[in-house]
């Protein structure tokens, strides 16, 4: 037969492979890991353990009110020093208004009712049960706090954006550009600094924290201060908390619920 | 040994080079940084000693309780005397009203870079 160094070596890597490839493939097929993308909502219900925070907002309260939306983003993005960089590119956005159809794509359907459709959703990081996230942080820089908030800590991100193409949400903001910096007439990025709080630097991922910093120390977040009842924020493994008896007596949609997130926001529509 | 006469003399004024440093400053390590002290307080969270040697040490432990941990809150030091918060900008930065006066002087002196300051926002310089 007609052998050479060359052919053996093909063969003997192409053996490697398979013999490294095969049995790790078999064993997460075999273990259920690799699950389905689309499923029910439901099912993806995350078993009770510590607190999950979570918001309910109600639409028809925003449709009510047009320029409410703008004043819980001003809000959130004015506290946490979110730089306004007047272009899409490189928006930073913790917390932004969506139309219908933009927020619920899931949920496209014929002849849509007039308010629906005049009705500003507002959203922001929906602080997944099931975090895809931070499944697919390798630096564990976005992790599931004690409170189920999904919390940032810029100090071990490295800016490889895995978190940003794992968020269905499209709640994660990369910073291009120095958010300290200023535009070519001169500009600073961010109008007024709030000294209470850091901003962020050149190369990092930023979202909603829940306003974590609030929340420890016993304020709601930002948002859902300015939102004059228009939004409710509690803990949802929480049977007595008040946020439980409004999802009971509301008919409220999640975004998304089918891709087993389970999204810690809920809309009164 | 070959072209001694070529490798001495280069050696010499290689060693006199990398110690240039030392015998131009006359073997004087230059004047130690005067860092000014919080005026509102006498103690720090830690004893001076400690601080001075790992400060770092104990900023990182902050960050990481604090950030990861979700434990902020009030900070005891060894005489039981309270401070506000476990943070840098609302916590030492109360006290070390200056980064200029305080932080840079060491850092300047010993040629450091932190990048703390990247993100948090240092108090504003009152002169």
């Amino acid at each position: 037969m007609d052998s050479n160094r060359r052919k053996f070596l093909k063969i003997a890597g192409l053996t490697a492979i398979a013999g490294v490839a095969a049995p790790s493939a078999f064993n997460s097929l075999l273990r259920g890991e690799a699950v389905a993308s689309t499923g029910h909502g439901e099912s993806a219900a995350p078993a009770v353990a510590g607190k999950q925070y979570g918001l309910v907002i109600d639409s028809k309260k925003f449709l009510a009110d047009p320029s409410l939306a703008e004043r819980c983003v001003s809000a959130c993005h004015s506290i946490h020093n979110v730089p306004d960089f007047g272009n899409k590119k490189d928006e930073i956005k913790w917390i932004w208004v969506e139309k219908y159809a933009n927020c619920f794509p899931e949920h496209s359907h014929l002849k849509r009712n007039e308010a629906l459709e005049q009705t500003p959703f507002i959203t922001m990081c929906n602080h997944c049960a099931k975090p895809p996230c931070v499944r697919a942080c390798p630096t564990q820089a976005t992790f599931k706090n004690k409170d189920g908030i999904v919390m940032m800590d810029y100090h071990r991100c490295i800016g490889c954006r895995f978190c940003m193409a794992a968020c269905p949400y499209g709640a994660r903001s990369f910073n291009w550009r120095d958010p300290r910096g200023k535009d070519e007439m001169g500009k600073p990025f961010i109008k007024r600094f709030n000294r209470d709080y850091p901003t962020r630097t050149r190369g990092v991922v930023e979202k909603c924290t829940f306003c974590n910093e609030r929340v420890l120390r016993g304020l709601p977040p930002a948002c859902v201060e300015a939102s004059a009842g228009a939004m409710i924020f509690g803990d949802l493994n929480n049977p007595s908390d008040p946020i439980n008896e409004v999802l009971k007596g509301n008919f409220t949609i999640q975004r998304k619920p089918n891709l087993g997130t389970s999204p810690s926001l809920f809309y009164i529509i | 040994m070959y072209d001694m006469n070529k490798i001495l003399p280069g050696l010499v004024v290689f060693v006199g080079l990398v110690t240039f440093p030392i015998w131009y400053n006359g073997g004087d390590a230059g004047a130690v940084p005067k860092l000014e002290k919080p005026t509102n307080a006498k103690e720090c969270i830690r004893p001076t000693a400690e601080m001075r040697t790992s400060h770092m040490v104990i900023l990182n432990e902050f960050r990481d309780e604090v950030v990861r941990e979700s434990k902020r809150g009030a900070i005891k030091d060894a005489g039981g005397v309270e401070y506000d918060d476990k943070s840098l900008m609302l916590g030492c930065m109360k006290c070390h009203v200056s980064k200029k006066k305080f932080c840079d002087e060491c850092h300047n002196y010993a040629a450091v870079k932190p990048y703390c300051w990247d993100c948090h926002i240092q108090p504003k310089e009152m002169n």
